[in-house]
């Protein structure tokens, strides 16, 4: 596999982690709750104590540095009719690199993570439909030759994390 | 509650998806992008958030880069008749990020409650899940928790042209 093709291992976050306290306000004050107006980072960047173009340069740099994964609207695709499934995978050492590779390269593959199981690579499947995500899945396996467990959630209980920065 | 989107709905959410603009008007880049005048794109958006299609707008903090270095998903082997009693008040804790009831595998996974927590370290995350242990007493019969190790894929909702 590319080293360039995935994000890096965690250690190398280390160093983004040097936020300064503006960082921090931005962080925990901006989780949510965005205006929908004209000029929305003036709204937000007054609401912080802060001037629009440094909201707008901060932002910038979190999302380069990754300190940030996105910045905008967080879609819940299972709202309108689309399919959002967890799933996982055993796959040994050996295989891991080249099966991750291929997993990622799905369109419909959200997020991947490995975890230390004997089900070590656990992904979410997310598309307009159930069938194009399962057909996602079923791909997967008719390529790479394993199984591929489906966790849909049966019921969801509410919760709302805000990640202190 | 499920939400009909419409062509117009389905092209906005292409346009945001990976994330706003870093523009003063970002709704504007986005109606220009998509073809549409910037109010309709702000009343789109405020009609999904409205319907619950838009969860919220705003920053997604990579937790690691926040110091949030363990990140346990715990699982939990529960009796069927109480598992969405339990579930409610497991995902009230304020380190749960995510709780959701998940069918069994057997034998490979017994596991049915599902809690996703943050912790700075794995001492802290282990901490949380004995205190989710005590809450589900005799109800839970095993449980595991299973660390991330390496983020090999995150990305938002793709909806594809």
């Amino acid at each position: 596999m590319h080293p360039h093709s995935v994000p890096p291992p965690i250690a190398d976050y280390a160093s983004a982690a040097l936020l300064d306290d503006v960082d921090r306000r931005i962080i925990n004050g901006l989780q949510g709750g965005f205006p929908v107006c004209t000029r929305p980072y003036a709204r937000a960047a007054r609401d912080l104590g802060l001037e629009e173009a440094e909201l707008l340069a901060r932002l910038r740099r979190l999302l380069d540095e990754r300190v940030l994964t996105r910045f905008g609207p967080l879609f819940d695709a299972s709202r309108f009719g689309g399919a959002n499934v967890l799933a996982a995978m055993s796959i040994p050492r050996q295989d891991f690199e080249r099966i991750a590779q291929f997993v990622n390269q799905q369109p419909e593959i959200a997020h991947n993570y490995r975890r230390e199981h004997r089900l070590n690579m656990w992904f979410v499947g997310a598309a307009e439909t159930p069938e194009k995500v399962e057909a996602a899945f079923r791909y997967i396996e008719d390529i790479t030759g394993y199984p591929v467990f489906r966790f849909p959630k049966e019921q969801e209980y509410f919760v709302e994390l805000m990640l202190r920065a | 509650m499920e939400f009909v989107l419409d062509a117009v709905d389905q092209r906005i959410i292409q346009a945001t998806q990976a994330g706003l603009p870093l523009v003063p008007e970002p709704y504007a880049a986005v109606a220009e992008k998509v073809g549409i005048p910037a109010e309709v794109v702000m009343q789109r958006l405020r009609a999904m958030q409205a319907s619950g299609a838009i969860r919220r707008i705003g920053v997604v903090p990579n937790h690691y880069a926040l110091g949030y270095k363990a990140n346990g998903m715990t699982v939990w082997d529960v009796d069927d008749a109480l598992v969405d009693a339990l579930g409610e008040r497991i995902g009230n804790l304020d380190f749960v990020s995510h709780c959701y009831r998940r069918p069994r595998h057997p034998p490979q996974w017994p596991y049915n409650l599902f809690a996703m927590v943050h912790g700075h370290d794995r001492k802290e995350v282990e901490q949380y899940a004995a205190h989710i242990g005590r809450i589900l007493g005799l109800a839970c019969h095993q449980h595991d928790i299973l660390y991330s190790n390496r983020i090999l894929k995150k990305t938002g909702l793709r909806i594809a042209p």
